[in-house]
């Protein structure tokens, strides 16, 4: 069974590296860029019969720094679940 | 004093933060690596150390700060023994919640290394007791992910209840209100950037670093 985490930086936090990404973009002539934000995806195979919690727990000790960051988790079975 | 320096996969400035302590303390510390699960016994000062723990894999001091050793760091720093994380040892107690906020990528996305100009904001520390309350003093930095970012309640709070220990004099890396250095609540912890282990002699270009430790020193001992 698969899941995906998405780590993203939370709305707010100054994120250097999209600004950077953005400006090249402009840089190569995509003119009609308004922000950009880089996150991460995580894909973890895991035991059939993990929990959602298990998962949640996960990303809040280790996968995210809840600090800066929100995560989203993503299970083809449950469809996508949130924090 | 009895010190322990805390040695992570990729940590860089262990030896030169040892080099220090044993200058300072006159007794060499027990480096200790990240898969110990105990300290050693009667270590009344711990050290974690600047470099890339595992790599920055995931956030710089991510996995460092799961490693079996953090337990017992954490421990310790909750029973009031002093702890002293330098650079990547800052991230790593960020990472472990020791120390509140987060260190992010440098607001111009750079790697500094270079000396700076850092104003001691309070020497009523453990840390800070060998400086002068505002003097300005000079220190290296080399890090790329140096800025520190809090909400800004906790920025608030910090700052009036006097747990910021050094801010940056001059611009470094876009960090909150210019923070370099903060102590924990109870005081016993303090996270920094700058490497005060890279300025303990007149070769280095400059001495401010070594009175961290003389001041350290002299409180845990007094």
């Amino acid at each position: 069974m698969k899941a995906r985490v998405f780590v993203t930086l939370k709305p707010g936090v100054l994120d250097p590296q999209g600004k950077a990404i953005h400006h090249a973009l402009e840089g190569l002539g995509f003119g009609g860029v308004n922000d950009v934000r880089a996150g991460k995806l995580i894909e973890l195979d895991l035991a059939d019969g993990t929990s959602d919690s298990e998962i949640e727990e996960m990303c809040r000790k280790l996968l995210a720094n809840t600090v800066i960051e929100n995560f989203r988790v993503e299970r083809p079975s449950t469809g996508s679940g949130q924090s | 004093m009895k010190s322990a320096v805390i040695v992570f996969p990729g940590s860089n400035c262990d030896r030169d933060l040892a080099v220090a302590l044993e200058k300072v303390t006159g007794r060499a510390p027990a480096m200790v690596w990240h898969r110990e699960a105990e300290l050693p016994d009667g270590t009344d000062l711990i050290a974690l150390p600047g470099g890339f723990s595992y790599g920055d894999y995931l956030r710089s001091g991510a996995m460092a700060a799961r490693s079996p050793i953090m337990r017992a760091v954490v421990d310790a720093a909750g029973r009031g023994v002093p702890v002293l994380g330098i650079c990547n040892g800052f991230q790593v107690l960020t990472e472990t919640g020791l120390l509140p906020g987060a260190l992010m990528r440098n607001a111009k996305l750079n790697f500094v290394s270079r000396s700076v100009a850092l104003k001691v904001e309070n020497t009523q520390t453990l840390f800070t007791s060998g400086y002068n309350a505002g003097e300005v003093i000079h220190i290296p930095v080399a890090h790329h992910d140096g800025n520190y970012q809090a909400d800004a309640d906790t920025l608030d709070k910090l700052e009036s209840t006097g747990r910021v220990a050094f801010r940056y004099a001059e611009e470094v890396n876009g960090s909150a209100r210019s923070i370099a250095g903060i102590v924990n609540e109870a005081g016993n912890v303090l996270g920094m950037m700058p490497h005060p282990e890279r300025a303990i002699e007149p070769a280095h270009g400059s001495t401010d670093g070594l009175r961290l430790f003389q001041g350290l020193l002299e409180t845990v001992n007094a």
